[in-house]
C-alpha cells in the first residue's frame, strides 16, 4: 500500500517533460549502443556518464539517463545477435542461437519483433519484482552490521568470475589491480594518506569515473582506430513484418518464465545477465518437450530476451538497497551514484524517495518507449548498424573528455582518463576483465572498512565475522559462489560453445 | 545567549550602515562571478554555492550569472591550492568553505598553506553538532554516556560520516574533553564515507552512538528510531528541533557548529572584499535566503569580515591544540 503511493509519486517524477524526454534519449543512444557488436551496456553507460556530467543534469535526470540507456542496451543486443550472429555482449550470445536461424529462413523482422516483445515482459515483470522486493530488502538491510557488510562483499568478489567469467585466474588479477588502485587516498578510519606522494589531486584516491571511462570508452576508441575504422558489417537483409496474435501468445509463456529467471539471477551479486539469459534458454528448451531449438524457434528467442532484461533490472535491487552491485554495468552506475553524493542502502529509499521512485517509474515508462520505438522503427537501428565507426568515435571522445573535465576541472583528470584507456586496451588485448577492476575499485574500501569497523567492535576478537546466521549463510554462499564455477563453469561454458558451433553449421 | 542577540543586532545595524556606505565603492562588480564549490555536485558546498549563486542573482547583484564550478580533491585542497596559486588576484570569485575547511587546514591536510592565504569572507548559516543513540539504548542523556566514558573510554563507540580526526570525530572528543573524560585516545571512532551510512549502523543497532549535523537526524527522529541526546549549540534550536536539550543544560560547555560560509583569493582587492562582505551580509537578511535556510536545515549562524577572520584563526587554533592532545597530529 504504502509501496504504491511511494510509487505513485515516482510516477509523478517520471512523466514530468523533462523526464520523459531523457527517458526516450536514453532508450534510442542505449539500443544504438547495444546493438553495435562488442558494445555492451557496462560500456554503454560508461560513455554516457560523462554526458550527463557535461550537460549537468541533475541526479534524478542523470540516473533516467542511465537506466533508459541501460534498459536500451539491453533491448539493442539482440539486433546485432539476431542479423549479424554477432552478439553485442555476453548476455545476447544466447539470443544468437535461434535468432540468427531465424533470420537466414527469411524471419528477421519477426525475431526482431519477438525478441522486442519478450524484452519489454522481462523488464516489465523485473521492474514490478524491483518494486516488491527493494523496498522490503531495504528494511532488512538494517540488520547489516559492518561483519554482515564484510561477508556480503566477500560475496561478491567470490562470484565475480561467475559462470560466465573466461579465466578464473585473470579475474582474480582484474579484482585485485581494482583492490591496489582503491588503496591510493586518504584511510578514513586512521586519517592517513596512501600512496598520494603529496599530490593534492589523489588525497581523495583515484576518481571511479574517470577509470570507468578510460577503461571502457578510451580502450574502445584504441580498438576502432586499432581496426582501421572499418566499414559496416553485412547483414541479413530484413523482410516485411508478419506477425500474428497467435504468434505472440505462442511466445507468452517462455516470455514470462525467462522473465522471472532472469529477475532471480540478477538479483545475485555478481550472477548477472548473463546467467539469467543461459538458464532462461536451457530452461525453455526442456520445458518445451518438442521445437526446433537451434534451428530458428521463437521460443528461443524470447526466453533469454526476457532472461537478460529481468537480471537488468534484478541486477538493481542489490545495488540501491545494500550498495553491492549486482552486475557490470550496476557497478558503473554506483559508481556513478557515489560521484553525485547520494550514497546507496537503505537510507536512499528514506532520503531519496523522489529519485529512487522517479527511476523506478521511469525504467517503466522506459520500458514502453523502448517497445514503441523498437517494433517499427527497427529499421533506423538496423541502418545505423551500417554508420561507419569513423564518424562514431570522434563523437565518443569528445563527449568523454568534455565530460571528465567538467567533473573537476583538472587536466591531471584528462591524463588520468587517457592513461585508464591505454591500460583497458592493454588489459583487453591479454583478456583481462575490466569489470572485476571497477568492482575492486568501488568495494574495495568499502569492504576494508567493514572489516576494521567489525573488529573495533569486537575489540578485535575475529569471530565477530562469522557470529550471526545471516553473516554465515553469507559466507557460505560466497564459498558456493567461489567453487561452483570452477567445477560447473567449463561444462557449461562448452555447451554453450557447442549450441553456438551447431548454429554456424546451419 | 544575550551575548549572541546583541552580537547579531550589532551586525544588522552594521550592515545597514555598510549598505549606505555601499554606494561609494571603488569595486563594481563584474557582469558574473564564479564560485568554486570544492566537490563534486550534490555536497553541502555544492548547495552552498548553487543556492548563494542564485540568490546573488535573483537580488540582482550580478546581471549575468553566478556560476558554479565543482573542483573536488583533498577534501576542499585542491581548490584551496588553485585559488592561492593562480587566482589569487580574481576579485571575482568565492570559495565555498566550512568547518571541514578550517578542520583540514588546522591539521596540516592541505601541505604547505594556511588560513592565512586567503581572505575570509563570512558565514551564512551553520548545521548544529549533536550526539544520538539509537531507539533501544540505554542511554537516555548525555550525561550518562559522558560518565560511561568516564568508566572507560572505550564503553561507547562511535559512528560519523567523516574521517578519523574529521569534524564529526571532533565533535565528540572536542565534548569529552569539556567533560573532563580521560584517555580521549582511547574512544572509539567508526568513520563511514557519510553520515546516513554512520546512522544506518546506530539505528540497526550495531554501532552505540551517532555523531553528526542535526540535518542528518530528521528522517530517523520523525520516525522514532533515533533519540537525540544533545545538540551543540548555545541555545536550543527552533522547532521541531526545540525539544531536544543543549549539552550546556547538562552540564557540558560543548558548541559545535558546522558553518556554511565563503573565502575569497589573498591578494583580491581591499575594495571587493569589502564589496563581498558587505553583501554577504545583506544577503543574509533576505527573506529568500531565510526560506533556503528553513528548507535545508540550516540555523542562524552568522559573522563577517574581522570578525570572522578572527573566528576562523581562533577554531583552526582550537583544532590544532586538540589533535595533538589526542595524538592525531604532531
Amino acid at each position: 500500500m504504502d509501496t504504491m503511493s511511494l510509487l505513485m509519486q515516482g510516477f509523478a517524477v517520471a512523466l514530468t517533460p523533462e523526464s520523459i524526454m531523457f527517458a526516450v534519449i536514453g532508450a534510442i543512444l542505449g539500443t544504438l549502443i547495444g546493438a553495435l557488436p562488442g558494445l555492451g551496456p557496462a560500456n554503454g553507460v560508461a560513455i554516457l556518464i560523462p554526458l550527463a556530467f557535461s550537460l549537468g543534469l541533475s541526479p534524478t535526470s542523470s540516473l533516467i539517463l542511465l537506466t533508459s540507456v541501460y534498459a536500451g542496451a539491453m533491448y539493442g543486443g539482440r539486433i546485432s545477435s539476431i542479423l549479424l550472429n554477432i552478439p553485442g555482449d555476453e548476455p545476447a550470445m544466447m539470443t544468437c542461437l535461434d535468432g540468427y536461424p531465424m533470420a537466414l529462413k527469411g524471419k528477421a523482422a519477426e525475431a526482431l519483433a519477438i525478441s522486442a516483445i519478450a524484452s519489454f515482459i522481462g523488464s516489465f515483470i523485473a521492474t514490478i519484482g524491483l518494486v516488491i522486493l527493494a523496498p522490503i530488502l531495504a528494511k532488512f538491510a538494517l540488520k547489516f552490521g559492518p561483519s554482515e557488510y564484510f561477508a556480503l562483499f566477500a560475496l561478491a568478489f567470490a562470484t565475480l568470475g561467475g559462470i560466465t567469467g573466461k579465466n578464473q585466474f585473470k579475474t582474480l588479477m582484474a579484482a585485485a589491480i581494482g583492490l591496489m588502485i582503491a588503496t591510493v587516498g586518504i584511510d578514513i578510519s586512521t586519517g592517513v594518506q596512501r600512496f598520494t606522494y603529496n599530490t593534492l589531486e589523489l588525497f581523495e584516491g583515484v576518481d571511479f569515473i574517470i577509470a570507468i571511462v578510460g577503461l571502457f570508452a578510451i580502450s574502445e576508441l584504441l580498438f576502432f582506430l586499432e581496426r582501421h575504422a572499418g566499414d559496416g558489417l553485412k547483414q541479413v537483409a530484413i523482410n516485411k513484418l508478419k506477425l500474428s496474435p497467435k504468434d505472440i501468445v505462442k511466445v507468452l509463456p517462455a516470455s514470462f518464465r525467462g522473465a522471472v529467471l532472469g529477475f532471480v539471477a540478477g538479483v545475485l551479486p555478481g550472477a548477472g545477465a548473463s546467467l539469467g539469459s543461459f538458464i532462461s534458454y536451457t530452461l525453455e528448451k526442456r520445458v518445451s518437450d518438442k521445437g526446433e531449438f537451434g534451428k530458428g524457434d521463437p521460443r528461443g528467442v524470447a526466453a533469454p530476451e526476457a532472461g537478460n532484461n529481468g537480471a537488468a533490472s534484478g541486477a538493481l535491487v542489490p545495488m540501491l538497497t545494500l550498495g553491492v552491485p549486482g552486475s557490470g554495468t550496476t557497478a558503473v552506475l554506483l559508481a556513478m551514484l557515489i560521484s553525485l553524493n547520494i550514497s546507496p542502502g537503505p537510507m536512499l529509499f528514506q532520503q531519496n524517495a523522489d529519485l529512487v521512485w522517479g527511476v523506478i517509474a521511469a525504467m517503466f515508462v522506459g520500458n514502453l518507449v523502448l517497445l514503441l520505438l523498437n517494433i517499427p522503427m527497427v529499421g533506423i537501428f538496423v541502418k545505423l548498424l551500417s554508420i561507419p565507426p569513423k564518424y562514431l568515435m570522434p563523437v565518443v571522445t569528445l563527449i568523454a573528455s568534455v565530460g571528465i573535465y567538467s567533473v573537476s576541472h583538472s587536466a591531471l583528470d584528462l591524463y588520468f582518463m587517457v592513461g585508464f584507456g591505454v591500460l583497458g586496451y592493454i588489459f583487453r588485448k591479454v583478456d583481462i576483465p575490466l569489470v572485476p577492476i571497477i568492482l575492486g575499485m568501488l568495494l574495495g574500501p568499502e569492504m576494508e572498512k567493514s572489516l576494521r569497523h567489525a573488529l573495533v567492535l569486537s575489540d578485535g576478537d575475529w569471530g565477530v565475522l562469522f557470529n550471526s546466521g545471516l553473516s554465515i549463510g553469507l559466507w557460505i554462499v560466497a564459498i558456493l559462489g567461489l567453487v561452483l564455477p570452477v567445477i560447473v563453469g567449463p561444462i557449461i561454458r562448452a555447451k554453450m560453445k557447442k549450441s553456438k558451433d551447431t548454429v554456424k553449421d546451419v | 545567549m544575550l551575548n549572541t542577540i546583541s552580537l547579531k543586532s550589532v551586525l544588522i545595524t552594521g550592515a545597514a550602515a555598510l549598505t549606505i556606505a555601499g554606494q561609494a565603492y571603488a569595486y563594481e562588480p563584474a557582469r558574473s562571478a564564479e564560485c568554486i564549490a570544492p566537490a563534486n555536485p550534490g555536497g553541502g558546498w555544492d548547495f552552498t554555492c548553487r543556492s548563494v549563486g542564485k540568490v546573488l542573482v535573483d537580488q540582482e547583484y550580478f546581471k549575468g550569472n553566478v556560476q558554479t564550478v565543482n573542483m573536488s580533491g583533498a577534501g576542499g585542497g585542491v581548490a584551496f591550492a588553485h585559488t592561492v596559486s593562480k587566482r589569487d588576484k580574481d576579485d571575482n570569485l568565492i570559495v565555498a568553505a566550512s568547518t571541514a575547511t578550517t578542520t583540514r587546514l588546522a591539521q596540516g591536510q592541505f601541505p604547505g598553506m594556511n588560513s592565512d592565504q586567503v581572505k575570509w569572507v563570512g558565514t551564512l548559516g551553520a548545521d548544529y553538532g549533536i550526539i544520538a543513540v539509537g531507539k533501544d539504548s540505554k542511554y537516555t542523556s548525555l550525561t550518562q554516556v559522558i560518565e560511561a566514558l568516564k568508566k572507560d573510554p572505550g564503553a561507547v563507540k562511535f559512528a560519523g560520516g567523516s574521517a578519523s580526526g574529521g569534524w564529526d570525530h571532533l565533535k565528540v572528543l572536542m565534548t569529552a574533553q569539556k567533560a573532563h573524560v580521560e584517555k580521549l585516545p582511547k574512544i572509539r571512532y567508526l568513520a563511514f564515507s557519510g553520515g546516513s551510512e554512520a546512522l544506518v549502523q546506530v539505528v540497526g543497532g550495531h554501532v552505540d552512538a551517532f555523531t553528526g549535523d542535526i540535518s542528518e537526524v530528521k528522517g530517523f527522529m520523525d520516525s522514532g528510531d533515533l533519540r537525540v541526546l544533545a545538540v551543540l549549540s548555545e541555545e536550543r534550536l527552533p522547532a521541531p528541533f526545540d525539544t531536544i536539550p543543549t549539552a550546556m543544560e547538562q552540564g557540558i560547555d560543548s558548541v559545535a557548529p558546522n558553518w556554511r560560509g565563503f573565502y575569497v583569493p589573498g591578494n583580491a582587492s581591499a575594495d571587493s572584499y569589502d564589496w563581498w562582505v558587505n553583501t554577504m551580509n545583506e544577503l543574509y537578511t533576505t527573506q529568500e535566503w531565510k526560506d533556503i535556510m528553513t528548507k535545508n536545515g540550516l540555523m542562524p549562524f552568522h559573522k563577517s569580515g574581522a570578525e570572522f577572520t578572527q573566528f576562523v584563526k581562533n577554531q583552526t587554533l582550537d583544532i590544532k591544540i586538540l589533535s595533538q592532545d589526542i595524538g592525531l597530529i604532531k
